[in-house]
């Protein structure tokens, strides 16, 4: 019976994503293409921010990813505690370099879009203070992955820490609200029509927020299949020794 | 389990590193901070909780790697880990004998640091309890740390850069009720968010720390 | 009591070593593991010992029942000889080192820090740790180095009495220890095949 785990095989993994990869890539630059020429150019200026709104195509759609890579990886991890297929590990430590550089894209334009906003490069705004907890976590995963030389063993902390970290994340996020209220805008992307961003904005921003997401599926096919390869010439570096 | 506990403390005292270390430190990032900062007793008083609270946990992280490799070095952690005594237990026991020799000296010295950064008379107590309730979850989390980068070369700097965003949460409830003592304010919220955190890490991570463990033994 | 290891595989890194061990050792008997250096005793008797899983087979004891002794001894310098032991004693709830200090002449010693013994004084004191265990099964590696032959004839003394309690030995080692009712498995023939290079699943080999 086909079932999802048959692309848990690295060989199957590599194939399928072989023949996906293109598609996915060319998706991927057209929608970011088109999304971002839409919002930057063919949309008009917000009335009380001006032309600094149009952050927002870069901005939201990298701290959506920045969360949800590491939704993933904690997926992943899962994945592996529980059936241990290596290539969900693998995936896992893929994603992980994406997300941080999501993080980073999203502070830097937090900060770009913070100093004609609030007249300021940084403050210690909860969103923002999140995020850069957020960074540390993906420091610490990633440090921890290429501080330990046997793969499996490698695999098993990274995945425990995955999952101790994200309930860490999660409280640091309640107690970063509680240590101070903030000042950033409510959410762009919401069902409440009040709060959430006007319909000019709305489109070319879910298309941008498409562009990431295929971009990150693109990224992670191509660093899953680098992943598996490396690890495969290891093993059979390991085999000629042992003789 | 009180054997192990007897150990380990017994070792903390005669290695004379366990107690006195971290307290020394802690002494000198209190004295270090006036000279950063400026003499001015009312800026002081105004950070004194914040400062004494980062103190005592880097105090706290000084030592944490000491929990597991001189027992991982001299191969008793096989032994231990091959003996009648649950690894959770003896995780756990670990952890109590790191926050004994390592916290509790720096609990009952703090509020003669609180008194070198003119700490107002209001906020001993608060301080001197969030310490109590929160250096408990600095340890258990840090064990866990530990576990994780046991064996490692180079693991005293990862381990930080693993241990130091899992504090966070611990840091800024204990660092609010110290700070809201300190001004009068009603401290019951953080106390217990502090309390929850403690009394979570303790029944729940040593099963995470046990399990890394075990890995890092393969 | 019969240990009984049925076509165990075991992997070392992550690449397997040996496949196929089978043996069984009941009260009364030891077995000595031979093979040249790397072919897996050490990573044989960690995993008979409940360190690290197998990749296959069975292992037909529970891990309680063993008690496992490596390279290094576990000593704590700071710690008397006594104090050493007592600890030991106390984890596996034996109660009483004066045996264990008699079969390795270590009572001279007892209240000497164990940081001031020396290589063959501190083996000693390892492997009187397993007497305090109480345990039925020892599994040893590498015993006697750093032994000198008084001690290697207190060591053989110390198994003999241990298997006439009822209790079993698994040791892997290349010095003659003196026990002549041994038996010997080679491990040699158990080396784990190369998997064909292209065989490209679960493990990457």
């Amino acid at each position: 019976m086909a079932s999802i785990w048959r692309y848990a095989n690295p060989r199957k993994f590599i194939e399928t994503t072989d023949r996906v990869l293109p598609w996915v890539s060319t998706a991927a630059l057209a929608a970011l293409v088109a999304g971002l020429a839409w919002g930057f150019f063919f949309t008009p200026d917000d009335y009380r921010q001006g032309s600094t709104v149009k952050i927002i195509y870069l901005h939201v759609p990298a701290a959506l990813m920045a969360i949800n890579i590491w939704i993933m990886m904690l997926v992943a991890s899962l994945v592996w505690i529980v059936r241990r297929h290596h290539v969900s590990a693998l995936a896992a430590r893929a994603a992980a370099p994406v997300g941080a550089v999501m993080t980073v894209i999203a502070l830097v334009t937090g900060a770009i879009w913070g100093q004609p906003m609030w007249g300021t490069w940084w403050a210690w705004d909860p969103r923002l203070t999140s995020f850069l907890i957020l960074f540390l976590f993906y420091l610490g995963y990633m440090a921890l992955w290429a501080a330990i030389e046997n793969d499996d063993t490698a695999a098993d902390l990274t995945s425990v820490l995955c999952l101790v970290g994200s309930v860490f994340a999660l409280l640091s996020r309640y107690a970063v609200n509680f240590w101070n209220q903030g000042l950033h805008q409510g959410a762009s992307l919401s069902l409440d029509k009040e709060e959430h961003v006007a319909d000019v904005f709305y489109y070319p921003l879910l298309l941008c927020i498409a562009g990431f997401v295929l971009l990150f599926i693109a990224l992670v096919f191509l660093r899953t299949q680098t992943e598996i390869r490396a690890r495969r010439m290891r093993a059979l570096q390991a085999r000629e020794r042992l003789g | 389990m009180i054997a192990l506990l007897g150990r380990d403390m017994r070792l903390a005292v005669r290695a004379g590193g366990g107690f006195g270390l971290g307290l020394a430190f802690f002494l000198i990032v209190v004295t270090l901070v006036p000279f950063g900062v400026g003499p001015q007793s009312a800026l002081l008083a105004r950070i004194a909780p914040g400062i004494l609270w980062l103190g005592a946990l880097l105090a706290c992280l000084l030592s944490l790697d000491r929990i597991f490799a001189l027992d991982w070095e001299d191969g008793s952690l096989d032994l231990l880990a091959t003996s009648p005594l649950p690894l959770e237990a003896a995780v756990s026991i670990k952890a109590l004998a790191h926050w004994l020799t390592s916290a509790v000296p720096l609990i009952v010295a703090a509020p003669l640091f609180a008194l070198l950064l003119s700490l107002p008379q209001a906020g001993y107590v608060p301080l001197v309890a969030s310490l109590a309730l929160g250096t408990p979850a600095l340890g258990v989390i840090g064990t866990f740390g530990a576990a994780l980068t046991v064996g490692l070369k180079r693991g005293g700097l990862l381990l930080s850069l693993l241990v130091l965003p899992l504090y966070v949460p611990t840091l800024i409830f204990g660092a609010e009720m110290a700070r809201r003592g300190t001004e009068g304010l009603d401290t019951t919220t953080p106390m217990l968010m502090l309390a929850g955190i403690s009394f979570g890490v303790i029944a729940v991570l040593p099963f995470a720390s046990a399990a890394v463990l075990r890995v890092n033994l393969r | 009591m019969e240990l009984t290891v049925r076509d165990l595989g075991v992997a070392r890194g992550g690449v397997p070593v040996l496949e196929g061990v089978s043996f069984a050792v009941s009260a009364g008997e030891v077995l000595i593991l031979r093979g040249p250096n790397g072919i897996g005793k050490t990573t044989l008797l960690r995993t008979v010992a409940g360190l690290q899983p197998p990749i296959g087979g069975r292992i037909g004891l529970e891990r309680e029942a063993m008690a496992y002794a490596a390279h290094a001894d576990g000593i704590k310098a700071t710690l008397s000889v006594r104090e050493n032991l007592e600890f030991w004693a106390d984890v596996f709830a034996t109660g009483d080192i004066g045996p264990a200090l008699d079969a390795f002449e270590l009572d001279a010693l007892a209240d000497r820090p164990a940081g001031g013994l020396s290589a063959g004084q501190k083996r000693r004191l390892g492997l009187a740790r397993m007497v305090v265990t109480g345990r039925p099964v020892w599994v040893l590696d590498e015993p006697t180095v750093s032994l000198d032959v008084q001690a290697v004839g207190l060591f053989a003394a110390a198994v003999r009495a241990h298997l006439a309690g009822g209790g079993l030995a698994l040791m892997a080692t290349h010095i003659d220890l003196g026990l002549e009712e041994a038996r010997v498995l080679d491990l040699g023939p158990y080396r784990a095949r190369a998997l064909a290079p292209d065989d490209f699943d679960g493990a990457f080999l």
